[in-house]
């Protein structure tokens, strides 16, 4: 008996812990996508507590009413045969939680994969996320300007992380402000992310890479456009810009502080092809190089 | 010089040699020991040339146990690292070995040998049979397990440990990443074990079919037997998958092929779905035949009839049909969108509602039952909430958004953990100690059995709850360590006070079998439980041809029925009884295969072509082999049976 | 354990009949094995870096010999095993002969073609394409071989022991081999080449 009281014990410290004063970090959103990934989490968890403590019910119930000590010596326990409406029961109440759940995951993962609803009409930011053995390198197009291991990200404004690897599968996960994503050879993932609270976050890779995965980490700052902006100016203006002799040392397998450059690899080394559906002129380039093939 | 270098471990440390030390001491002294007590002869002839399953199962069952010994310090080590942040006991490639092993170790030689080792002994006892269908294939079985398992275990002297994890995603594992032979090992010692355990598979399925007494209709199978014939067809249809992504891997690594590198086409997701299309229905390889016990552990010993039989049977088919149509869950975040994540997001969750029903119908056993807390019970009991809080947390998993943020991190750990430790590893115990009497003749004691049961369930809960919660703050499975301020110190400590009770508790166990076989009484009968299903109604131990006379069976619980009801189990008289002989063939012929994957993980030719050949040889000695099996005569069985009778009652 | 004499030989002892049943379940893995390998390979198909296409390499003439090489061995057999079940040893022994020499035949196109490859710039290493094709067809090719040696051991015990309940059964079992490796033949064909050269 003492166990099922045990098992509850831990499961509500557990719980009061998760609702607790600090909150971990997953609790803690600093952009619309964790905090949906967050209103997720926690349906979740009540539903799934309702289906623990009936368990934890019928089970302390059973175990305390028919154990043989309680039992009259010569009571001999009967054949019960199936009954019609307990097994409706026990299939319909699950067959109605996974209902209600599934609606939950197919509502939120479309949502999570896509530009929040309030920022819907902005042009989203193009940030190149690359990872290499083992940190990451972060370039931008637009402002034409990379980093090492950090990054800089205006708030309200949304961004679109293009994800792909020089070597190892790596994860790209900043858990306050997204869920995260692969990022592999050959292909590019994409996710999209927005930060509305000012604020420093650790990001890192997520997926066991070799050696050095421990500290394939990377620091995130999320300013205002005002602050973005002149950020991105004294880059331009101090940062020496990258070429692809320096580049290449940089991709070496090891750790690296935070670096910064004024112009990005992606000149001299192109991003890999768009992973998924192709646009129409791709698809046409595609064509004719295949009829020329024959 | 230059061809020994090749043997030598990478990274070596002192505690390495010592251990390399203490391997070959023990070694020697297990030689030593065989050749003085004389016992060479009976571990040949008893043991190393047998084709009787009782046998086999009991040998899948040490070896089962000394997996679990490594696996075990694999575990501790590692959660003796993370306990404290910027811990300095192991650095990161070690750490990357250990965990690696670990789990290849414990999903691959210790809980598959432990289900086999179980499905091995009781299979052919519960459906009334004299043997599997294919004897002599079941030595096979077990000795390219056992030596997979060796070839494997050998990497941590010489050559050194694959370290890529225990999915080995490429190219990690790939050459690019991982020059190293230690993944060598690893693609060629699961394809050996991997070649046993579809041999068991096909086997198993053909006793199953073909092999039940008269009278046991499908539908009068008892459940372990059911989920076991399930099983086996999961692992007739995903370990193939397995086998050929395995020889895509080896052939990356040892011929250059592209088929994961990253470059010429090479694609590193498609070894990701193959593992996971042949790793998902394992999942459900090793929980089926755990339900499957459970069933029976929890009718006993409720002295009651199963609640619910035949929806019992229909969610272990309708799990085992959904465990092929969810294998992307396990890469939700690879980006292959929200339509194709959503899809596979319900089927996934959806294998909660017959596994919840099998929860419902455990619970219904126990109504009105008369409960015994006896250690194969309290492991069932101690099985459904864990378990239950396992399965729910597998369900947030479920869900493709939310899994973004529990992906590749502690909580997923924890959840799996809770899943397979109270789904395959209680069970097992309870198994073992359930079917303890039959295996040995005398049973476990009780209370040294409850003092272990306690310190594992608490253990359990101690070492991996703490981890939902690391996993929500954030902190990433496989990180050999991590700095002070990321706050997860407490947490991990907490799990490695847990690891250590889980420690104590099979010490216990390890202990209990010693003072067990020291001090326990033989006189326990044949059916010392009160049991219902009809390998209770062998004598103990059981005898090499395990029935004298097959039973006849009209019912779901044949033995319950003829000790209550007044039905007759055994109607014929005793006649010759046909059994299959003694080879040596299976032995010498891993042996082979042993030499050969040994020979492939260094690219050492000539020793593979000479291995290779072997084999090939002994193939054909057992095409032209002309051997009909032996008969034990009528009176010598009833002399046997006479004798046990006088024994036990 | 004889069963009723309207048995076939091959099914006439309880060891035979199990036999048969669980080699029907070996084959059902190795359904799975091969669809294995067609699944890598339709992902692997247009994966071909700077190597050349199927398209490219795919010639009708070998494939065609091979295909009615390996149609005509399954009928043969077909044929040995019915001799077999008629009782006419020398038939059934010319039949299965006729079988492995179609089939030594299919292997040494196979031999051919796969030298034409490696000729043509196309081998294991060159992209996931050719890994993904040869390991297709290698595995095809080596079933085939692996029944050339196993269909002579049977062959000599045939010679050597005659017709028995024991000879008759692995007879039978070999046969139920050669007419997978056709089915699966049938499935190279209209998915790898037909397909290819389309």
């Amino acid at each position: 008996m003492k166990k099922q009281w045990l098992f509850s014990g831990l499961l509500l410290s557990f719980l009061l812990f998760l609702s607790g004063c600090e909150p971990l970090t997953v609790f803690d959103p600093m952009g619309p996508q964790a905090a949906l990934l967050k209103d997720v989490i926690w349906i979740s968890i009540w539903t799934m507590l309702f289906v623990v403590v009936v368990v934890f019910i019928i089970l302390i119930y059973i175990l305390v009413k028919y154990r043989s000590t309680k039992t009259p010596s010569d009571y001999r326990p009967p054949i019960v045969k199936g009954n019609i409406w307990v097994e409706i029961t026990t299939i319909g109440i699950p067959v109605l939680i996974i209902v209600f759940l599934s609606f939950v995951s197919v509502q939120s993962t479309y949502e999570a994969e896509s530009v929040p609803k309030q920022f819907k009409d902005e042009e989203p930011m193009v940030i190149y996320a690359a990872s290499s053995n083992w940190k990451w390198h972060f370039s931008y197009p637009e402002e034409d300007i990379e980093t090492v291991n950090y990054l800089f990200l205006p708030t309200d404004r949304p961004v679109e992380f293009r994800l792909y690897s020089f070597d190892a599968i790596s994860s790209f996960w900043i858990p306050q402000l997204a869920g995260q994503k692969y990022a592999m050879t050959g292909m590019i993932t994409t996710l999209n992310l927005t930060a509305t609270e000012e604020g420093e976050m650790q990001g890192r890779n997520a997926n066991f890479s070799g050696e050095g995965f421990a500290e394939q980490t990377f620091n995130v700052s999320a300013v205002s456009q005002k602050e973005f902006d002149e950020w991105v100016k004294e880059v331009k203006n101090t940062a020496e810009p990258l070429d692809e002799k320096t580049f290449n040392k940089l991709l070496k397998p090891g750790h690296l502080g935070q670096k910064t450059f004024s112009s990005t690899h992606l000149d001299f080394s192109p991003p890999p092809e768009e992973h998924g559906e192709m646009s129409e002129e791709e698809m046409k380039k595609e064509m004719e190089q295949e009829q020329s093939d024959h | 010089m230059e061809f020994f270098k090749q043997f030598a471990v990478p990274n070596p440390t002192p505690t390495i040699y010592l251990s390399m030390v203490a391997i070959g001491l023990t070694l020697i002294a297990v030689l030593a020991g065989i050749t003085y007590f004389k016992k060479w002869g009976y571990l040949w002839s008893e043991w190393l040339t047998t084709v009787d399953h009782k046998r086999i199962g009991i040998m899948y069952l040490i070896s089962a146990l000394l997996m679990l010994f490594r696996g075990g310090v694999d575990a501790l080590m590692m959660r003796a690292q993370t306990s404290m942040p910027g811990n300095e006991l192991l650095s990161a490639a070690e750490y990357n070995e250990i965990f690696t092993t670990h789990g290849v170790v414990m999903i691959f030689f210790m809980a598959m040998a432990f289900i086999t080792a179980l499905m091995n002994f009781v299979v052919p006892l519960q459906i009334g049979a004299r043997d599997v269908a294919f004897p002599r294939l079941n030595a096979l079985s077990f000795w390219l397990y056992f030596m997979g398992a060796m070839l494997f275990n050998l990497s941590f002297v010489i050559g050194g440990s694959p370290s890529s994890g225990w999915t080995s995603y490429f190219p990690l594992a790939g050459n690019e990443l991982s020059p190293h032979i230690g993944t060598n090992y690893y693609m060629i010692a699961l394809q050996i074990a991997g070649l046993g355990t579809l041999i068991t598979g096909i086997n198993f399925i053909v006793t199953i079919f073909k092999m039940r007494a008269p009278g046991m209709k499908l539908m009068k199978m008892p459940l372990f037997t059911w989920s076991a014939l399930i099983t086996n067809l999961l692992i007739t249809f995903a370990f193939p998958v397995l086998t050929v992504a395995l020889a895509m891997g080896t052939m990356d690594r040892l011929f250059g092929t592209h088929f994961f590198t990253m470059d010429n086409g090479g694609m590193a997701m498609l070894w990701a779905n193959f593992f996971w299309v042949w790793g998902h229905p394992e999942v459900y390889i090793l929980v089926l035949p755990a339900f499957g016990i459970y069933s029976e552990v929890i009718s006993t010993f409720s002295k009651r009839n199963l609640y619910g039989y035949t929806s019992m049977v229909v969610s272990i088919v309708v799990i085992s049909t959904l465990a092929f149509l969810v294998w992307v869950h396990h890469f939700f975040t690879m980006g292959q969108g929200a339509l194709v994540n959503s899809i596979f997001s319900i089927t996934t969750m959806a294998i909660a509602i017959p596994t919840g029903i099998k929860i419902f119908n455990w619970l219904f056993t126990m109504w009105k039952g008369k409960i015994q807390f006896t250690v194969p019970m309290l492991y069932s009991l101690g099985f459904i909430p864990i378990f239950t809080i396992g399965g729910v947390t597998g369900v947030m998993l479920g869900i493709a958004s939310a899994d973004y943020q529990y992906h590749n991190t502690m909580f997923l750990v924890a959840h799996f953990h809770l899943v397979i430790i109270p789904g395959v590893v209680f069970a097992m115990l309870a198994g073992m100690t359930y079917w303890w009497p039959k295996m040995f003749g005398f049973m476990l004691n009780e209370r040294i059995g409850k003092w272990a049961f306690w310190n594992i369930a608490i253990g359990t809960c101690l070492a991996f709850f703490p981890m939902f919660i690391s996993g929500l703050d954030g902190q990433a499975r496989r990180m050999y360590t991590y700095s002070e301020v990321a706050g997860f110190g407490i947490w991990n400590l907490l799990s490695f006070f847990g690891a250590l009770g889980l420690a104590m508790g099979f010490i216990l166990i390890v202990f209990n079998v010693y003072y067990s076989a020291r001090y326990a009484s033989r006189d326990i009968g044949d059916d010392p439980w009160d049991a219902r299903t009809l390998e209770w109604a062998t004598r103990t131990p059981v005898p090499e041809y395990n029935f004298a006379v097959t039973p006849q069976v009209d019912s779901r619980e044949p033995l319950w029925d003829s000790k209550y009801e007044g039905k007759t189990l055994f109607k014929e008289e005793i006649k010759d009884i046909h059994m299959p002989n003694n080879s040596g063939q299976p032995f010498i012929m891993t042996i082979f295969f042993f030499v050969a994957g040994f020979g492939l993980v260094f690219s050492m030719w000539p020793v593979v072509y000479v291995a290779a050949a072997g084999i090939a040889v002994l193939l054909f000695i057992r095409s032209f082999e002309r051997d009909d099996g032996r008969h034990i005569h009528a009176e010598e069985v009833r002399e046997t049976e006479n004798n046990k009778r006088g024994d036990t009652r | 354990m004889t069963t009723e004499h309207s048995t076939p030989m091959e099914y006439s002892t309880e060891t035979n009949a199990l036999n048969i049943i669980g080699f029907w379940v070996f084959i059902g893995a190795e359904i799975a094995l091969f669809a294995t390998l067609f699944a890598a390979y339709f992902i692997m198909e247009g994966r071909i870096a700077d190597g050349p296409s199927g398209g490219h390499l795919f010639v009708i003439s070998t494939l065609m010999i091979q295909t009615f090489v390996l149609l005509t061995s399954s009928f043969t057999i077909g044929l040995g095993v019915n001799a077999m079940r008629l009782g006419r040893k020398g038939a059934a022994l010319t039949f299965f002969i006729i079988t492995l020499v179609l089939g030594a035949g299919f292997v040494g196109v196979e031999i051919y073609e796969f030298y034409e490859y490696v000729h043509e710039g196309l081998n294991l290493q060159t992209s996931a394409f050719s890994a993904a094709l040869f390991t297709l067809l290698g595995t095809h090719g080596a079933h085939v071989s692996f029944g050339l040696f196993w269909g002579i051991g049977i062959i000599i015990q045939i010679v050597k022991y005659g017709f028995t309940p024991r000879t008759a059964n692995k007879t039978f079992i070999f046969s139920l081999y050669w007419h997978f490796l056709d089915v699966v033949w049938i499935f190279i064909f209209s998915f790898v080449y037909l397909k290819g050269m389309m």
